[in-house]
């Protein structure tokens, strides 16, 4: 028995999510059929647009690589039982340090050195950002969820007023941006791919946090405090240092999306800085159940989703919206699938049923 | 020890169901991949073999039913399709991100795009110039004032219309129709194309009535509906009586201004329907007639690297490139005459818009008296004061 549950359990955790997207596609199928289009060629037209070739894959994996450092934002705090949606915010205030920190040393520095540091005040900058909520939370009892979302109007409000004014480069005139950072301190992609190291960033960052979380005593203080905090108090733990280390690290990888998106997309900061990486963060946080390691997975998954979303207009004729209908079916699907763990037989250990039985019997 | 031996036997029925199961998924999938693939090779097969055929991409920032900008290209992008040859594909919501990137790159490689048509100005830097240096047979024309002979590649063009001259025009009319004497405008952003709209729309109200002012608020983005609808409603308790805007979608600020029953004149494409009492005029967009014509250029086989078609096409309302809305029903036949007549005289250049003695709102002489600025003049690009009549401030 005690060899069989592992097993089960995680043919469970694998199963459950595979059956909700399937059940995602054939509801997409019956919409896709009511708006007029074949729900086969549809399905076909996604796979090949996400993961039908080398290109795709690229496509889509170039669309996963900030979700996964944003996501963390909200996974790390949520073992901690925060609800933090604040990703937007830490990500525009990591681009704008990191953006600051790359003007400002130029070119005095070798490109390696100047890319280190945009990205170690782009972590600080994201994580001190965030840690300002935690500590909101735990000393003044201020809800974390609302904090957290407001101050991504703040961190959004402010990035605009300082490109519109002192950092403006009036060089660059399709919109108020600042100035381009110089080339050398621009993060270079994947040799022989398009992709930008910022998948890199992701995935280590993400099993980073598994190890963290799952393999740590530091991990295991926050799980508990996450459980039952008044418990964790009794048996000592200090409940406001690791509220406020959880948050900061959480803030930082967010910290470090802005930073990649300035270093490797963008070179310049701007308004295109805020194009829902955080917001896409948080669904995928919650799809993968705050689990580090399934995000990297829901990350792809919502990359080729997103991936797909041309060519549904395209060779389909199907409006702009429906990719924003098929990740909503799918994220539905998912989240209602959380509450089959543990209800379906085929999964349960047969000892307990069969002794079940018995008892009947 | 029986019991759980037999469990397991249980277990390992449910195990190759599953596998089964896995596998047939497994299988489907493949076979639609080898749908997929048959059909890329088939549709490449085709684009190569047919000469006279030609794939354009079109790509938009938003909705293509915004009631603005994406609304006015897409319009264009619909006549251009009328063009024997021409098949258009499109990509409506495509973000100033790497999305743009991949979505112009999987029109090229998977639809076969040779010409390419990403419409908003924040696709430009780095998206365009970067995508244009790895496809250099593909044509990007891209609508805005930022090609640079010599710096760019050469299969980078760019267009514009001096859309300032129908501004102007709608200037005229709001010049009659106001009775208060003040006009409102909601801008997104003080670059210089609002500032040369909102200068030139109070310059033609001014010709008219020299004692209109305009007053500006700028939201700070390209759309910010909620601060759009603020903006409108402070401006009519303030007794302006004819609003006009430049942002992504004027339809908010046009129903606003409805409801409140005062004036509105449009931007971008016709915001009539919204507005069937208070709608006067507007500037709007005329890209059809530009497409077509590109389209037609394209079936001739003339092409940007050729140096056929120029690297920067500009025009105003002589060439096409904007028009006015038709009058709406309650403007003035006095307004309608003297807006005709302002048409005339721009398309003939018998008058310049930007004409001295012109004075910013702080004071400054930006063009001495008896001197112009003709609409096509690159200080004119580099826009960074508002006129005097104007209230508002660019910082």
């Amino acid at each position: 028995m005690l060899a069989n549950q592992p097993w089960r359990r995680s043919l469970e955790a694998v199963a459950i999510p595979a059956g909700a997207v399937l059940l995602a596609l054939l509801i997409f199928g019956v919409f896709c059929a009511l708006a007029g289009a074949n729900p086969f060629q549809v399905y076909a037209s996604i796979y090949k647009a996400a993961f039908g070739s080398w290109s795709a894959w690229q496509n889509t994996l170039i669309r996963a690589s900030p979700l996964m450092l944003t996501a963390l934002c909200t996974a790390l705090p949520a073992r901690l039982g925060l609800v933090i949606i604040g990703n937007e915010g830490a990500l525009v205030v990591g681009a704008l340090a990191a953006t600051l920190t790359g003007l400002s040393l130029g070119a005095s520095l070798p490109g390696p050195m100047v890319l280190l540091a945009m990205g170690i005040t782009s972590l600080v900058a994201g994580g001190l950002w965030i840690m300002a909520v935690g500590a909101l939370r735990h000393y003044r009892g201020v809800n974390e969820t609302i904090s957290s979302l407001l101050m991504n109007y703040i961190a959004i409000a402010l990035m605009n007023h300082l490109v519109q004014g002192p950092l403006r480069d009036p060089g660059f005139v399709s919109k108020p941006s600042s100035a381009e950072i110089v080339e050398a301190a621009w993060l270079s992609t994947i040799p022989s791919t398009r992709i930008h190291y910022g998948l890199i960033y992701g995935v280590i960052a993400c099993f980073l946090a598994y190890f963290l979380i799952q393999r740590t005593t530091f991990g295991f203080a926050a799980r508990t405090a996450g459980g039952n905090i008044r418990a964790a108090r009794i048996a000592g733990l200090p409940v406001g240092k690791l509220t406020l280390a959880v948050c900061f690290l959480g803030g930082s990888c967010a910290g470090l999306a802005g930073m990649v998106e300035i270093a490797a997309v963008q070179r310049r900061l701007n308004e295109s800085i805020v194009s829902n990486y955080g917001y896409a963060g948080i669904l995928v946080s919650f799809v993968s159940r705050h689990n580090p390691l399934a995000m990297i997975v829901v990350s792809i998954l919502l990359g080729g989703i997103l991936a797909s979303g041309g060519i549904l207009q395209r060779s389909h004729d199907l409006p702009d919206a429906t990719v924003l209908v098929f990740q909503g079916i799918v994220f539905l699907c998912v989240l209602f699938s959380d509450s089959l763990y543990g209800r379906l037989a085929i999964f349960q250990d047969r000892p307990a049923r069969a002794s079940g039985t018995v008892a009947s019997a | 020890m029986s019991d759980r031996s037999r469990s397991f036997y249980f277990s390992r029925r449910q195990v190759v169901r599953g596998l089964l199961a896995t596998s047939a998924f497994g299988l489907t999938a493949k076979f639609s991949s080898g749908c997929a693939q048959s059909s890329t090779t088939g549709e490449a097969g085709a684009e190569g073999g047919a000469v006279d055929e030609m794939v354009v991409g079109f790509l938009y920032v938003g909705p293509k039913d915004d009631f603005g900008y994406n609304q006015a290209h897409a319009e264009g992008a619909a006549a251009m399709a009328n063009v024997p040859g021409i098949k258009i594909v499109e990509e409506a919501s495509v973000p100033e991100t790497t999305a743009v990137a991949e979505a112009m790159r999987s029109m090229i490689e998977i639809d076969g795009a040779k010409a390419l048509f990403p419409t908003s100005f924040g696709y430009f830097d780095p998206y365009i110039l970067e995508l244009a240096a790895e496809f250099p047979d593909v044509q990007f024309f891209h609508a805005g004032g930022l090609y640079q002979d010599g710096v760019h590649p050469t299969n980078v063009g760019s267009y514009f219309g001096f859309i300032d001259e129908a501004q102007y025009i709608a200037g005229v009319v709001a010049g009659h129709m106001s009775e208060s004497g003040k006009l409102g405008f909601v801008a997104a952003k003080p670059i210089p194309q609002v500032l040369r709209n909102i200068n030139s729309f109070t310059l033609g109200a001014r010709s008219i009535n020299p004692a209109v002012t305009t007053q500006v608020i700028f939201t700070g983005d390209w759309a910010a509906p909620v601060k759009e609808a603020e903006a409108t409603n402070s401006m009519a308790d303030q007794g302006i009586d004819i609003i006009t805007c430049h942002v992504d979608s004027p339809k908010v600020v046009i129903e606003t201004a409805e409801k409140r029953g005062i004036f509105s004149s449009g931007y971008h494409a016709n915001q009539s329907s919204l507005a069937p009492e208070g709608y006067l005029t507007g500037a709007e967009w005329d890209w059809s007639s530009i497409y077509t014509s590109l389209g037609e250029q394209f079936m001739a086989g003339k092409t940007l690297m050729n140096g056929d078609i120029p690297h920067i096409l500009r025009g105003g309302l002589a060439d096409k490139f904007c028009k006015i809305s038709p009058y709406g029903p309650a403007v003035s036949d006095a307004a309608k005459t003297d807006a005709d007549a302002a048409i005339a005289a721009v398309e003939s250049g018998q008058v310049t818009i930007y004409e001295g003695p012109l004075k910013t709102n702080d004071g400054k002489e930006v063009v001495p008296s008896g001197k112009g600025l003709p609409i096509d003049d690159v200080e004119l690009e580099k826009m960074d004061y508002l006129i005097e009549g104007v209230n508002g401030s660019v910082s």
